[in-house]
């Protein structure tokens, strides 16, 4: 079955979404992530979507489930990378992503990471 | 207003979702939509395609690339012989969901694009039209 990797790196995951994601993909995604924080007591998630060239509401709905998931799972989210035509979009639609942290890319996401888990 | 192009394609199970909307991506850069516009009619497309293989049990996606005097754009049309929708009034309402989405769909779409009209009676299907502009 088709899924999307997890990399680990230290007390992080990294999810770097690369293909044009069916529902059940993402919905495997959401799961696969669950199981990773749980089994590596992850302190942040780190989701790259530089490469989606769209994010519809089911696409987005998945993005707020895992970050309340990891968040009571005692890790945090950030999303990185959205592209402008697609931040536009998602605000059109009606989509704001509350609760969702995001950063303009994976360096500033990585840092936001480490800021976070450092002020517990 | 002259049909330059059209055509038609399944939308019947989820992975034609993708194929929906990678066809609606094509087409809009065909008809010259400028990256923001392309992105939106995208999104409606996956958002209507979406409902066609959920609440309307599979149906088709008809595209045309339109040109007249002075622009050009892409119109999508999504069939399907579902069960229809019962109150059209309900249906457009923000956050209201027959089934477990976001209830963003129809109404969202409808905020991506310049045109819009859906039709629909119960029992009959539904088809929902969307047009964006150069």
């Amino acid at each position: 079955m088709e899924r999307i990797p997890i990399l680990r790196m230290g007390d992080f995951l990294l999810v770097t979404i690369q293909v044009d994601m069916h529902d059940e993909l993402a919905i495997t995604l959401q799961d696969d992530l669950s199981e990773r924080i749980s089994k590596t007591s992850a302190r942040g998630v780190l989701i790259d979507i530089s490469a989606l060239d769209m994010v519809d509401s089911f696409i987005g709905r998945m993005i707020g489930t895992i970050s309340g998931l990891s968040k009571i799972m005692d890790a945090e989210t950030v999303l990185v990378g959205m592209q402008p035509a697609v931040a536009i979009t998602l605000v059109e639609l009606g989509l704001t992503l509350p609760g969702v942290i995001t950063a303009l890319n994976v360096e500033r996401g990585m840092k936001l990471l480490r800021e976070r888990v450092q002020a517990e | 207003m002259n049909v330059l192009k059209s055509g038609s394609q399944a939308v019947r199970i989820e992975q034609d979702v993708v194929m929906a909307r990678q066809t609606a991506r094509k087409l809009a850069v065909e008809a010259g939509l400028r990256l923001v516009d392309q992105t939106k009619l995208v999104t409606a497309a996956s958002e209507l395609a979406r409902n066609t293989v959920v609440y309307g049990r599979g149906g088709d996606m008809d595209w045309e690339i339109l040109e007249d005097e002075r622009r050009k754009g892409l119109r999508l049309t999504f069939r399907d012989q579902g069960p229809g929708i019962a109150d059209m009034k309900l249906a457009m309402t923000d956050g209201w969901t027959s089934g477990s989405g976001l209830g963003l769909g129809l109404t969202g779409a409808k905020r991506l694009v310049d045109d819009f009209s859906v039709e629909s009676a119960p029992g009959e299907g539904t088809r929902v039209m969307i047009c964006k502009w150069t």
